[in-house]
């Protein structure tokens, strides 16, 4: 039932053009690849490791098929036909390859109906390790349980993966469910992803595979002493997002930002390229189980929380649609959304209830994730440990699914680790003083709280129409979202896009859509 | 734990203001009472409350009392503790370096535009290097600007180019030179193991290098940055956290005109 009156017919008009405009570009997405996707497949199919000026292996391979023109064909094709000529293991391949021993692209091809079945058999060995890992979280999840929702969301960044483990175990201890682990500044622009552990980020730890593992296990002992299910977040963005997942996926990760448009419009990605790296990022995502978070909360640190609303909700349902698309079930779909509006306005708690009441009710089975104020903290921890502590009312008021906790200490630092201490301490008090109010209070009819959700989702729909028709490509080209401008062929990593050759190969898409 | 802070003991202070002699502020003069929080790498127990308190009297708090200690898990413990602070700071003794323009509203800025420099100034901005963030650029050169502070667009006698985050130097000037900017500004936001110092340093050594430096006023924003900071890195100015568009605005049409006016 909705407490706000909302009006059913408009939210399925909204939903439908969203779909349209998602379906619009899917066509566009299925007929290209990318440098990022093909270096996912080599992974996924076994590749890993640096050459020795420590560029990764799988860069290497797909370098060597774009200059040699084979990255129409794609990576799978030429190592799986490598392999039927040489008997060697895809690892044995990449190592010669970066040797300058063999040249994937000049060797006999061999029959595509025996690529083809080799492909499959090898992509089935990696998609049994991912599907084992998913088994292995829900065995935790079973026997040894997990938070209550909204579950608990902090951050740790030391920039050193030994340090992150201590800060992020003694998150644990003290009541967070998830711990991201921020990604040094920058590496949303590099078009590789780092290799080993690492002791060294600004603002962060490198995301690599081997820092996600060793964070995992920590967070494992970490879950079984708390007797809770602690998950592990990383950021599936920038030119490596589809790498980033598989990595995630092989490591057992559980939860991924990966938004469909951030990158476009907060990292200057080029927008095709973003658009076929999200596509296959999300197919990794929703086969592993991980959880999904979007990132609609930025728009609000660049745009207006009181007037651009609606361009959150308008961004929620078209990630939707291209998370659907992608595999990804609603259940593992944490739409974004935050509490920016600037403290001063009066009845800003109302307006900021309405919004999240609003995207809980569109968004029934999606565990929404709520972001927390950023741009309004001021140094005044005083008062921005109050603003975090409105926030996280309006989160239990309106059964959010993931709360990203606000700290006292935002714009000024790193979390230290008492600030992350008294964040919990918040959340946990309000959480469980305000359990029930969301099922005890409704909202007045008319009221200020249901006529600011109608007029958000007014505009919201009109402007998903207005998208529709222009196609996603131009909206962004005008700035629509977050008064942001993008050029179709500006911004980074345009070079890596091609189109798909007849020959093309991907078995990981066949293999995870259809579970 | 608590020590004295609900003492009945009568502290005589000498409860006249004296410039030369200021302690913090209570609720009587020269009491000298601070509060802190900070946590030790120590297991939260008798012993570490004790730590506390005489690392706090170290910092020159007399009578300390450990108000609050929580146990913060794998073996650390917070504190919160208030004490009076013995120190005093003799205020007629400071020198500061301030940005010295006086702060113009917007409307008078472009008045003061058009009449002493008699066109638009162009002004080109960026978070520069690695930093990600634009909140602080943004808060500046945006339209809608910052806790109703409107941004350097909205002015009439500003042409502003806001180029995002993670600008690299060398573009940064490029399309400084492009547009013929007249003032440059740089926005550092988050920032770890001064990074972004080696970034602002990077840039002066790139104009310089070029021969540009003297083309452009070159400022710089964020919270970790002082106006002594920025001109010990060879800026013209630097506005730290609570600064807004009209003081950036201010000083740049001040500075270009008192140019203007040098032989």
């Amino acid at each position: 039932m909705s407490k706000l009156n909302l009006d059913g017919r408009l939210i399925e008009s909204a939903r439908e053009s969203a779909g349209r405009i998602a379906e619009d570009m899917q066509k566009f997405i299925n007929f290209h690849t990318t440098v990022a996707v093909e270096r996912t497949i080599t992974r996924l199919l076994g590749v890993d490791g640096v050459n020795d000026v420590g560029t990764p292996l799988p860069n290497v391979i797909v370098e060597n098929l774009k200059s040699s023109g084979g990255l129409g064909i794609g990576a799978a094709y030429f190592l799986v036909n490598a392999m039927l000529n040489t008997g060697m293991t895809t690892q044995e391949i990449a190592e010669k390859a970066a040797a300058g021993e063999i040249d994937l692209t000049k060797l006999p091809a061999k029959p595509i109906g025996e690529i083809k079945g080799k492909a499959y058999e090898l992509a089935s060995e990696m998609t049994g390790r991912i599907k084992s890992n998913r088994g292995k979280r829900d065995e935790y999840l079973k026997t040894i349980g997990e938070g209550r929702r909204p579950y608990i969301y902090v951050i740790v960044a030391t920039g050193n993966i030994y340090e992150d483990v201590v800060q992020a175990q003694a998150a644990a201890k003290q009541g967070a469910d998830i711990i991201a682990v921020i990604r040094t500044t920058g590496q949303s622009l590099l078009d590789y992803v780092p290799y080993g552990a690492t002791t060294e980020g600004f603002g962060g730890t490198y995301a690599t595979q081997e820092n996600f593992r060793i964070m995992r296990k920590a967070l494992d002992e970490s879950s079984r002493e708390a007797g809770r299910y602690i998950r592990l977040c990383n950021y599936c963005s920038g030119l490596c997002m589809p790498e980033i997942a598989a990595m995630g996926a092989m490591e057992r990760l559980d939860v991924m930002l990966n938004d469909a448009l951030y990158g476009i419009l907060f990292r200057d990605i080029n927008m095709q390229r973003t658009l076929i790296d999200q596509n296959f990022s999300r197919i990794i995502n929703g086969f592993a189980g991980v959880i999904i978070n979007t990132g609609e909360d930025n728009y609000l640190t660049t745009a207006d929380a009181v007037e651009e609303a609606h361009t959150v909700l308008a961004s929620q349902f078209i990630n939707e649609q291209f998370a659907l698309r992608a595999g990804i079930p609603e259940e593992q779909m944490g739409l974004g959304h935050a509490f920016e509006m600037e403290p001063g306005i009066e009845n800003g708690f109302l307006m900021e209830l309405a919004q999240a009441q609003m995207a809980r009710e569109i968004f029934p089975k999606a565990p929404l994730k709520y972001m927390p104020p950023t741009k309004y903290m001021t140094g005044n921890i005083f008062r921005g440990h109050l603003q975090d502590a409105l926030f996280n009312m309006i989160s239990i008021w309106t059964h959010q699914g993931i709360q990203l906790l606000g700290m006292m200490t935002e714009a000024l630092h790193t979390p230290f680790m008492a600030d992350r201490a008294l964040s919990i301490e918040n959340a946990r008090y309000i959480f469980n003083n305000m359990r029930n109010i969301g099922d005890e209070v409704e909202f007045k009819e008319g009221g200020i709280i249901q006529t600011r959700a109608a007029e958000v989702l007014g505009k919201a729909a009109a402007l998903l129409k207005d998208i529709e028709e222009e196609g996603l490509f131009a909206t962004l080209e005008q700035g629509k979202f977050a008064g942001i401008k993008r050029s179709r062929t500006g911004g980074k990593g345009l070079d890596g896009v091609t189109e798909k050759d007849d020959k093309y190969l991907n078995p990981f898409i066949e293999l995870m859509l259809e579970r | 734990m608590s020590s004295g802070l609900y003492s009945m003991d009568k502290k005589e202070f000498d409860a006249t203001f004296d410039p030369m002699r200021v302690r913090p502020y209570g609720d009587t003069m020269n009491d000298g009472k601070v509060q802190l929080s900070f946590t030790l790498p120590i297991k939260a127990d008798e012993l570490a409350a004790e730590a506390a308190k005489l690392y706090a009297m170290k910092m020159g708090l007399e009578e300390p009392g450990v108000v609050y200690m929580a146990d913060l898990g794998v073996g650390y413990s917070f504190f919160v503790v208030y004490g009076s602070c013995a120190h005093t700071i003799d205020i007629t003794d400071i020198r500061v370096t301030k940005v010295e323009s006086s702060v113009m509203s917007m409307g008078e800025t472009d008045e003061f535009i058009r009449k002493n420099i008699g066109k638009k100034l162009v002004v080109v901005g960026a978070s520069t290097g690695t930093d990600a963030h634009t909140v602080g650029i943004d808060a500046i050169m945006n339209m809608k600007g910052y806790a109703g502070h409107y941004g350097l667009e909205r002015y009439e006698m500003i042409e502003a180019y806001n180029l995002g985050s993670q600008v690299p130097n060398e573009e940064f000037i490029k399309k400084a030179v492009e547009v013929s900017a007249d003032a440059l500004l740089i926005s550092q936001t988050v920032t770890q193991k001064n990074v972004h110092i080696q970034n602002m340093t990077n840039l002066i050594e790139l104009l310089e290098a070029e021969g540009l430096r003297d083309r452009f006023i070159v400022t710089c924003g964020g919270p970790r940055i002082s106006h002594e900071l920025a001109k010990e890195l060879g800026y013209d100015a630097g506005f730290g956290a609570g600064s807004y568009a009209e003081d950036v605005a201010s000083f740049v049409a001040q500075e270009m005109a008192s140019r203007a006016a040098r032989p």
